[in-house]
């Protein structure tokens, strides 16, 4: 008769236990920069708010833990927690308030998703930083759009979601979960190592830039080994 | 019998066909003398003759590919919405252009292909000719009696950058209008008749619906037409001319050493065009180049990072990209100095690449005919300004890809920025100083090999102790080859009163011009060569090595 409540009891106690081993992590590997209630230090932004989803992306691309707070950009680096760790530090942030949560495969997976569509989309929003298929550009003062190339569809859903470092965010109330799914089926489309190439090698997909480059070694530096091979053969009434 | 028969003169009738063929074309063409004084014309050899070949026949592999895309590619910006085989384009509203290139890379048999050909073969024309015109500005080649026939092939180069341009702008993708915007931003920026420019060009305001169609014309008919024209001239001068060659034993400015037009050459000539061909194939077979599937259509609310232009218009964007955006305003007019003086700066520096030939023979004062070539060396103050020229032009294409640098070196793009604007100014000086030296240093090494013969390893070890290095002479050509230069003597302007000891007046420009020619000609600029009473002081010699 009370085993409902037994059970709510009981996934309540796992949720606290949840947090409580979050809270043990934060401690060691987060608060001397975030502070010890996540309130923020001259090191490190406030995290009362962000969400269970900045903490999955920040800590699940390796951005976070960060060797500094001096960098003009964190990079993405080897991730030093488990899933379950971070979900542990998820749980523990999302405690502290109110924030967007890890979205489930649901959301950001393939299915129902308008690749077209989502191309228009990525070019309208996201191009002028990321370059036309994702493949990074520069900001100001050394920061950059860092390369989307398989990049994990949860983590690109999180970015959009929470709008990490100098990326803007996009709320659902901006840009509705459809659009999301569709700019992310439009990455898995074009950029990842799977991609097709129908006109070969890429040479970056960085546009005119990596393909002058290519001419001038490669296509006038082939043809000029040409040049200087058929002159060296020349009808020279030579002895030999 | 038979030897009888062969003897006998034949009658016409019984001419070989081939024969019967040339004759029939003889009296209606005159190939029999056309041919009598070309075929047995001498061009002599060396690899950086074949510069200019590279160029032609790009440019003939250009002509080819653009007339089959022409068979397919439509013209028109009326939208369209996309059902062809790409999938990640399926649905979307776009302009016949864009789509007609989408078809043309993924539903004509060969498309892409030729696409490709034709986009890296207009790649390596631009880059091709940029070598080509180098070669010849760094051997001398321009000076009289071939300063129009510079021109001609200048003129080319700065057609082929439009003519690149335009071909580029046709497929109406992202990418490409965005270029479109850029120019027609620079063309605005102008004071006066900027509006007025933009308007005509786009027929109204930017982008309209007719610039594609325009472009199209400009591209295939317009600027193809002239160059081709001016092609054929170039040419035709350059027969007119004879080619020039380096120095060398036999060779003089009166004649020409080298192979016959026919056979060596024309077989040559053909079997390098097959390569050139293949090898553009090639490099069209294995490596992409403007993917527009990925770019998307052109729309004017989009725009995307890495937005540059083909390579040889890259300086052009690098002035824009380090230029301050500047601007005044007066009376409610804006004045976009930030654009305008690129503009300008654009068209400045290309006119004095232009113009070089005719400012080297004011300073000079030479008008004679020169067919044997400088060694870069041996115009030490040329060949330093050629290289500043060439210093800042580099650095401005890397102020154009300065986004691309950023990232991919790990720098901030301002400091990318800042290195260009300040190297537009010092790297040229550097540079200018840097050759100098190097060329005055090679000259000096040319006078010493030739006194004093080659360095030849050998060490000898002399009765008293002493070990010296055995120098071995050279030999008689190849003296010759390192002294053949005539070395300039600085102009002066003459005295400053006539016979009569009344002051003449000296005018400004023939002071200009005496300086100019102390800079190039003075004692700073030149190593005198060796004069053949020191080379037989020094041979004459008591055991001197």
């Amino acid at each position: 008769m009370f085993a409902p409540a037994d059970k709510a009891q009981a996934d309540e106690t796992a949720q606290s236990l949840t947090i409580e081993e979050g809270k043990k992590l934060y401690t060691v590997g987060c608060a001397s920069c975030h502070g010890t209630g996540g309130q923020g230090t001259s090191d490190g932004p406030s995290l009362v708010g962000v969400g269970a989803a900045a903490v999955d992306f920040q800590v699940g691309t390796g951005r976070m833990p960060a060797a500094t707070s001096q960098a003009a950009q964190l990079p993405d680096k080897k991730v030093i927690y488990t899933q379950a760790q971070i979900d542990q530090l998820a749980a523990y942030v999302a405690s502290l308030g109110a924030g967007p949560a890890i979205p489930t495969e649901e959301q950001y997976g393939p299915e129902g998703a308008d690749i077209a569509k989502g191309g228009e989309l990525f070019r309208n929003n996201c191009a002028q930083c990321h370059n036309f298929t994702g493949k990074g550009g520069a900001l100001t003062h050394g920061k950059y759009a860092p390369s989307l190339e398989d990049v994990d569809p949860k983590h690109i859903y999180e970015a959009m979601l929470t709008g990490p470092q100098n990326m803007p965010s996009f709320p659902d109330s901006t840009m509705s979960e459809q659009n999301k799914k569709d700019i992310i089926a439009y990455l898995g489309e074009v950029n990842t190592d799977k991609s097709e190439s129908p006109g070969g090698m890429e040479l970056g997909g960085l546009g005119p830039v990596s393909e002058g480059l290519f001419g001038w070694i490669f296509g006038l530096g082939g043809l000029i080994a040409v040049a200087v091979w058929v002159a060296a053969r020349t009808a020279k009434a030579k002895k030999s | 019998m038979s030897t009888n028969t062969s003897t006998e003169p034949r009658s016409r009738g019984k001419a070989p066909a081939g024969e019967r063929v040339a004759d029939w074309a003889d009296g209606r063409l005159g190939i029999y003398s056309l041919a009598k004084a070309n075929m047995r014309k001498i061009f002599p050899d060396h690899w950086s003759f074949m510069l200019g070949e590279i160029c032609l026949y790009s440019f003939i592999i250009i002509i080819l590919t653009g007339v089959y895309l022409t068979l397919f590619f439509h013209p028109s910006m009326n939208e369209v919405e996309y059902h062809g085989s790409y999938i990640p384009m399926q649905g979307q509203l776009m302009s016949e252009a864009y789509a007609s290139t989408l078809e043309i890379s993924f539903d004509v048999r060969g498309g892409l292909l030729i696409r490709q050909i034709h986009h890296w073969a207009a790649v390596i024309f631009l880059a091709g000719m940029f070598v080509h015109m180098m070669r010849v500005f760094f051997t001398g080649a321009f000076r009289k009696p071939r300063e129009i026939n510079w021109l001609f092939g200048f003129l080319l180069f700065v057609l082929g950058m439009f003519t690149g341009f335009t071909g580029y702008s046709l497929p109406d993708d992202l990418l490409s209008g965005t270029g479109v915007r850029f120019t027609q931003g620079a063309i605005l920026s102008v004071p006066i008749v900027g509006t007025y420019i933009s308007m005509f060009l786009f027929g109204g305001e930017f982008p309209g619906t007719d610039f594609v169609a325009r472009f199209y014309s400009i591209h295939i008919l317009l600027l193809p037409g002239i160059m081709l024209g001016l092609v054929v001239a170039h040419l035709i001068l350059v027969f007119y001319h004879k080619h020039t060659q380096f120095a060398g034993a036999g060779r003089t400015n009166k004649n020409v050493v080298g192979m016959p037009l026919l056979p060596v050459y024309m077989g040559k000539a053909g079997g390098f065009f097959f390569l050139v061909f293949g090898f553009t194939a090639l490099i069209a077979g294995i490596a992409s180049i403007n993917p527009i599937w990925n770019l998307g259509p052109y729309r004017p609310d989009m725009v995307s990072t890495g937005a540059q232009p083909d390579w040889y218009m890259g300086f052009a964007e690098g002035l824009v990209r380090a230029m301050p955006g500047w601007e005044i305003n007066f009376w409610g007019h804006t004045l976009v100095l930030g654009v305008f003086i690129p503009l300008v700066l654009f068209g400045l520096f290309l006119a004095i690449l232009a113009l070089y030939p005719f400012i080297e023979s004011w300073i000079t004062g030479d008008k004679r005919e020169h067919h044997i070539l400088d060694r870069p060396r041996n115009a030490p103050t040329r060949t330093a300004f050629g290289v500043a020229w060439v210093t800042a032009y580099m650095i401005m294409l890397i102020g154009g890809g300065n986004d691309i640098v950023a990232t991919h070196f790990n720098l901030s793009i301002n400091a990318v920025t800042w290195f260009v604007r300040i190297g537009f100014f010092v790297g040229p000086v550097v540079a200018f100083v840097v050759t100098k030296r190097i060329c005055l240093g090679l000259q000096r090494r040319d006078k010493d090999k030739v006194l004093h013969g080659r360095e030849s390893g050998i060490i000898k070890r002399l009765p008293h102790g002493e070990f010296i290095e055995v120098h071995e002479p050279l030999s008689q050509e190849q003296m010759y080859t390192l002294t053949a230069h005539e070395q300039y003597k600085p102009a002066e302007i003459g005295p400053e009163v006539d016979e009569n000891g009344v002051k003449r007046k000296v005018k400004g420009s023939e002071k200009l011009r005496a300086k100019l020619s102390e800079a190039y000609y003075g004692e700073e600029s030149q190593i005198p060569k060796p004069t053949v009473e020191e080379y037989k002081e020094i041979t004459s010699g008591h055991g001197h090595h």
